[in-house]
């Protein structure tokens, strides 16, 4: 027997934080693919502390659902599940490309496949480019289109800033959209001034873009897990979609002379649980066709989820959360 | 014919293969070639060639059926899952449970027959808030079965308050995944973060469940609970308490382990009593170091502080890091009263039942904003001089 379990951060505060990992968790069961699958949290329940025990299987498969390598996925999940010689080498990572390690736990008879990130995932390239279509309702979205690709900044771990620029430039090289850009929260290139990077200037001086046309539409897709504040209130209110984010924005929303297409976190997206089948399926599991039927549904327009899972470090909101 | 011939078939199989047979007072040896003997608290036979066996059991379905449903419909030797499910009904606990120094015993366990006189009609145990109830299904579609069960169990779950009301009267459920919905807001809507406060709100029922789908139900309303409280059955429970839970945290949470130990009782009682958590609390500051705080008596275990605390225990760490003052305030003796009561209301989530024009309690709206324009300064501080500087 094996089992899926996803391991994520959940809330005290918001109820829907677990949402995308509920949906995600689901998908996967109707696949099929595994005896037991198991959602597990930092701050809900079952608790990374106590989800092993709660399985029959011999054979667990456990993938974070964070962005990037970092606080959560080295030292927290290892540490909660007793990963058994855990050290984060052994993932033998260089910020973006952990698979997976393969350990026995201190609670259990089992063997655990402790799998790296979604978020790094080659498979989440696909994610974000999915959710610039199903954002703009487009399934050959991208000529002429700017996508911007954005997180949190190197601030709080370094890890999730290399994840964004990861996905950038595979994206950019697929030669799919006019331009892609990495933005950040915290540190430049900032998201405040998106308009700039997809050539804003080239309005007033036309050959100054480096040939580049300018990007009458800017599809903004936040690596994000779940939505949360940054999705849903500081990078909207950062980019001029609304002044304020109670008021709500518009898809597109009309800034600088740009449309913005901006619909919230990635983690959302449907397709998510692929890639969350792709961790498992590279660590060993054996998922059968479960790739292959397309059980995703990638509309999740609109979907207001919580909390912020990201970034690597638990800092922010305090107490609670 | 009232034992189906796939069912006698692999019986005569397990007491070929194996040492026999022996489950919940059915006995069936093979002592020769084609030669059986069969016991039960009712009846001992010897000698009987397979047919013979056949018609011995007729008048002992009961424990036929009872055998196959817990080889083939549950099986899961050993699991958390089967032994749960073995509580439901009353069912003698499994050897490993009998022997650990538990305290748990056979006592009110139910013979095979006592137990299908009671699935007939139900048999309820009570898990937090959930009322849990097993029964015969007797939808048993076994062509040569006629009425009599086939000995497959289904399971109905709802809240304990639910008890006495009418199943049409109550949203019916069949997914175990809708115990997540159905756990994640009180009855006021407010989220419930710890999924074991007794705060479940009523109004639903999952019917007709099987085995898997009613534990999957509960992992649900009340995550890992099954699997601890096998564990504490089974004489294996381990327990972290306060300081290696507090130890183990990094990050904002690092801080944890400086709260003082008589703060960690406190906070125990704030939190972990069964007013305000259904888990009864094992852990204790550390072992052989209990805190003297009633853990509560929940059906099942805390081994652990959980998420909830830990996250607590961070802003009471910070808060016990400050020095204490002497103030001199003025208050009436019942302003020193209201004060308490107004503690206690909140304390105990009273005040949503104090009524608009009570003035009599002083958690009353009207008595605390009075005593605010009393008492508040124009910043809306209590006015109090310190005097220890
Ligand atoms: S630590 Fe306390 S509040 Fe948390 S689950 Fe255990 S008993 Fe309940």
């Amino acid at each position: 027997m094996q089992a899926l379990v996803i391991a994520a951060h959940g809330s005290h505060l918001n109820p829907n934080a677990s949402d995308p990992t509920y949906a995600h968790a689901d998908t996967v069961r109707e696949t099929g693919a595994f005896d037991e699958v198991r959602e597990a949290f930092w701050k809900e329940e079952p608790h990374f502390r106590e989800v092993i025990r709660t399985l029959e299987s011999d054979e667990v498969f456990v993938v974070p659902l964070f962005i990037s390598e970092g606080y959560f996925t080295e030292q927290v999940i290892p540490r909660e599940l007793r990963l058994e010689g855990w050290e984060p080498e052994k993932w033998g990572s260089d910020g973006t490309n952990a698979s997976q390690v393969t350990l026995e736990v201190g609670d259990a008879a089992k063997t655990v496949h402790y799998c790296g990130p979604v978020g790094t995932h080659d498979a989440m390239t696909d994610v974000i480019v999915q959710r610039a279509q199903s954002v703009t309702g487009d399934p050959d979205v991208g000529e002429g289109v700017g996508l911007a690709v954005v997180g949190h900044g190197t601030e709080r771990n370094e890890n999730s800033a290399k994840a964004i620029e990861y996905h950038t430039e595979r994206i950019r090289q697929r030669g799919r959209f006019e331009k892609v850009k990495a933005l950040f929260m915290d540190e430049e290139p900032e998201v405040d001034d998106v308009t700039e990077f997809f050539g804003n200037e080239a309005r007033i001086a036309s050959d100054r873009s480096n040939g580049q046309r300018q990007c009458d539409d800017i599809v903004v897709v936040p690596l994000f897990i779940a939505d949360g504040y940054h999705t849903q209130e500081d990078i909207p209110e950062d980019m001029g979609l609304t002044e304020d984010y109670r008021l709500g924005w518009e898809v597109p929303a009309d800034v600088d002379g740009h449309w913005i297409w901006y619909a919230g976190a990635v983690g959302t997206e449907g397709l998510m649980a692929d890639v969350i089948l792709e961790r498992a399926a590279d660590a060993g599991a054996d998922i059968g066709g479960a790739l292959e039927t397309d059980v995703t549904s990638s509309d999740d327009r609109g979907h207001r989820s919580e909390t912020e899972t990201e970034p690597g470090t638990d800092t922010g909101t305090g107490m609670g959360d | 014919m009232t034992i189906a011939t796939a069912t006698f078939e692999s019986l005569l199989a397990a007491a070929d293969a194996e040492s026999g047979i022996e489950f919940d007072g059915l006995r069936i040896e093979q002592t020769g070639k084609n030669e059986y003997a069969l016991e039960t608290p009712e009846t001992e036979r010897t000698g009987l060639e397979a047919d013979a066996l056949r018609q011995a059991l007729e008048p002992l379905a009961a424990y036929v059926t009872n055998w196959w449903y817990w080889r083939e419909s549950v099986g899961g030797e050993g699991t958390a899952r089967r032994a749960f499910l073995r509580w439901c009904e009353r069912a003698p606990l499994a050897l490993e449970e009998r022997d650990a120094e538990t305290g748990a015993t056979d006592e009110d366990a139910l013979t095979v027959s006592e137990r299908y006189t009671a699935l007939r009609d139900g048999i309820d145990r009570k898990w937090g808030q959930l009322c849990v109830t097993a029964r015969l299904d007797d939808d048993g579609d076994d062509g040569d079965n006629g009425d009599e069960p086939t000995g497959e169990r289904v399971y109905d779950c709802w809240h304990v308050d639910d008890a006495d009301t009418d199943l049409t009267d109550l949203k019916v459920y069949d997914d175990p995944r809708d115990a997540r919905k159905l756990s994640t807001h009180d009855e006021d809507g407010r989220y419930r973060p710890l999924k074991t406060a007794p705060t479940l709100r009523s109004g639903w029922a999952f019917t007709g469940l099987s085995g898997d789908e009613l534990v999957e139900t509960v992992g649900f309303f009340y995550p890992a609970t099954v699997a601890n409280w096998h564990r504490e059955r089974r004489g294996t429970l381990d327990v972290d308490h306060w300081l290696e839970t507090a130890e183990r945290q990094t990050g904002i949470y690092d801080v944890v382990e400086d709260l003082p130990r008589e703060a960690v009782a406190w906070m125990a009682d704030a939190c972990c009593v069964d007013s305000q958590c259904l888990r009864r609390r094992e852990w204790q500051y550390e072992e052989g170091d209990d805190l003297d705080v009633d853990g509560g008596d929940g059906a099942f275990t805390c081994r652990e502080p959980c998420s909830l605390v830990i996250a607590a225990a961070r802003k009471w760490t910070i808060l016990e890091s400050e020095a204490e003052h002497t103030y001199e305030l003025e208050l009436t003796t019942s302003e020193r009263n209201q004060l308490e009561e107004l503690i206690d209301a909140v304390a105990e989530g009273r005040t949503d039942e104090i009524r608009e024009a009570d003035v009599n309690d002083g958690a009353n709206r009207f008595r605390a904003r009075y005593l605010r324009a009393k008492r508040f300064d124009e910043d809306g501080n209590l006015e109090a001089t310190r005097v220890d500087e």
